[in-house]
């Protein structure tokens, strides 16, 4: 009864793989969307910005297909990929972790972008006036300085990817082992005969995770604004 | 620093509109300091910020030390970090997330060796940094902020350091102290500085030129001494009190009395007594109020200075007061009340006496001068 079955293990495991590499994806692309839409001025940004921010507001179902029109094997930039390096990624763990990237880019971008707005520009410019270059500026200044953001949005990623549905059982299907993570585990139960203590038990390792992800994240959001104040 | 061939350390003939406001100015400064004075909105920060490449103007030409930082002709624009020029901000601009030591080091790393290459411990006696040197921005004072301020820029090895009224945020307790580690800067470090202000005690305390901002013009450049004497720049320096400022030195101390004796020219002006050594450049401001005038030799008097001038210029406003300024071998500006002009038959050409009372000479109204200043 305590004990976590092969299969619980299985859909944890995918679960937290698949989270992980939506957030390593995500990070360094989140930083520069932020970047781009926090610091500079440029034609089609409004544009840029309802595109990143498209996914919080569409059905993720819509994603989903979305997704699988574009990087299936035979759409646009599934066939490059396929032909150019053999990488299919429909049907397969990695298009999960693409569905959980888009699904969780908007709030990633938002989270950094609050605080990159919240960064004094003229610290940078003290910066420039001591011998600093542009991208030195932003290495030493302004990445220490938005690094409680950039963990907010990390945290965020991470949390909302374990719990992405939707666009994942639409882009990737419910393959177990491969794309079944916790949340299609779960539904899978649910619509089996005699699965209700099995989703139930999913589901409470589905709160313990969040948990332990949120605490986690208020503790080392504390600790860095600590280092950054002084 | 190699100066250019006109000897000049700073040339500046720029121009750039910002909104309603345009900013277009043309001075050299040499070594020393040059003080920027104007009212808030004379466009003195706009200027740094373009000396400093912060801003870009829209014509004209920078140079520092014979180099040119800026060209507009020759489609030359040094990037902020390549101009070597320190900037000590009017609000610190510390970086919170890194220590004191850290702060003073960030561009000591980035800068070569060469130009006002300072020593990292001399810096730190210099401006007393040592206890603070674990602490974070955010646990200091104001004064102590500015002074990690002034060493962080200092210690980036600049051509040249730029300070933005970096006093604003002191409070008059530490503002005494960070005044004479400026003139330490000028004196014993030779910097030059250019530096912000629109206080005129701390110009004439540290300036050896100044510069006249209004309107985003210059209104005069040149010696302090020589301006503060003009009657037609009140306008402008006006806020702060008439008066001229002379250029003095050390003679001798009356330890009896308690006296110092400053030597301008051939004259000898008594003050209270400075503890400073013979031969010691000051600048000395002498308060028009403070100064009376007398026709004839005044005898049986308590004034222990009296000098004997030319009327040169005489300004009467729409008050009772009317401004003399006088050729003692110096200029002196009396302040006098109309009727005692028409009383005296006062006019240019005339000789008169006049009379400062020692103790009219204060602390506030000395200043050290820079050994770059090019009279006294």
């Amino acid at each position: 009864m305590w004990s976590i079955t092969p299969l619980e293990t299985e859909a944890i495991a995918l679960s937290l793989r698949v989270a992980l590499w939506a957030v390593l994806w995500s990070l360094p692309l989140g930083i520069a969307t932020a970047w781009l839409l926090a610091r500079c001025d440029f034609f089609g940004k409004t544009l840029l910005n309802g595109v990143v921010h498209l996914p919080l507001i569409l059905p993720p179902v819509a994603v989903g297909y979305l997704l699988l029109i574009l990087l299936g094997r035979r759409g646009p930039v599934g066939g490059w990929l396929f032909d150019m390096f053999g990488i299919t990624v429909a049907f397969t763990w990695k298009g999960a972790a693409i569905a959980s990237a888009v699904m969780a880019f908007p709030l990633m971008v938002r989270a950094i972008r609050l605080s990159l707005e919240a960064v004094d520009y003229r610290l940078e410019e003290a910066a420039r006036t001591l011998g600093a270059g542009r991208a030195w500026v932003f290495l030493s200044i302004t990445l220490p300085l938005i690094a409680p953001g950039i963990l907010t949005g990390t945290i965020l990623c991470f949390a909302r990817s374990l719990g992405e549905f939707g666009a994942t059982i639409t882009f990737v299907s419910n393959i177990a082992g491969e794309t079944r993570t916790l949340p299609l585990a779960l539904f899978t139960l649910t619509q089996t005969p005699d699965g209700e203590l099995g989703a139930l038990r999913l589901m409470i390792i589905s709160v313990v995770l969040a948990l332990v992800a949120l605490i986690a994240s208020e503790v080392l959001a504390r600790r860095i604004s600590a280092r950054i104040r002084g | 620093m190699a100066p250019s061939k006109d000897g000049a350390v700073l040339t500046v003939d720029v121009g750039r509109r910002f909104g309603d406001f345009r900013l277009d100015v043309r001075f050299t400064a040499e070594g020393g300091l040059t003080a920027l004075f104007g009212r808030s909105g004379a466009g003195k920060t706009s200027l740094i910020n373009l000396l400093a490449g912060l801003e870009r103007p829209e014509r004209g030409r920078i140079s520092v030390g014979g180099h040119v930082l800026f060209d507009a002709d020759a489609g030359i624009d040094v990037a902020p970090e390549r101009r070597r020029l320190g900037y000590v901000f009017q609000e610190g601009r510390l970086f919170p997330h890194m220590s004191v030591r850290g702060n003073l080091t960030y561009g000591r790393r980035l800068s070569p060796p060469t130009g006002h290459g300072q020593d990292f411990d001399h810096v730190v006696d210099l401006l007393d940094l040592r206890r603070l040197l674990a602490r974070r921005p955010r646990t200091l004072s104001g004064g102590e902020k500015q002074r990690v301020a002034i060493g962080r820029a200092l210690l980036a090895n600049p051509r040249l350091l730029l300070m933005d009224e970096p006093l604003a945020s002191v409070d008059a307790a530490r503002k005494d102290e960070i005044l004479s580690f400026i003139e330490r800067l000028r004196d014993e470090v030779k910097l030059p500085i250019v530096y912000v202000s629109h206080a005129m005690d701390d110009i004439i305390r540290l300036a050896d030129t100044m510069v006249i901002l209004s309107d985003g013009a210059v209104v005069a450049a040149g010696a302090v001494e020589d301006l503060m004497s003009r009657i037609d720049l009140r306008p402008h320096t006006g806020r702060y009190e008439a008066g001229a400022v002379l250029a003095v030195t050390v003679a001798g101390q009356d330890l009896t009395f308690g006296l110092t004796e400053l030597a301008f020219g051939a004259n000898r002006l008594v003050v209270p007594r400075l503890d400073l050594p013979a031969g010691t450049a000051l600048r000395v401001r002498i308060r028009a109020r403070d100064v009376s005038l007398c026709l004839t030799p005044p005898v049986g008097i308590s004034v222990l200075n009296i000098f004997k001038g030319r009327i040169v210029e005489i300004e009467t406003g729409a008050g009772p007061m009317a401004d003399v300024r006088l050729d003692i071998g110096a200029p002196l500006i009396a302040r006098v009340t109309r009727r005692s002009l028409h009383e005296m038959a006062l006019e240019p050409g005339k000789t008169v006496h006049a009379l400062i009372k020692a103790v009219a000479v204060d602390r506030p109204s000395l200043g050290r001068r820079g050994t770059r200043a090019r009279r006294g």
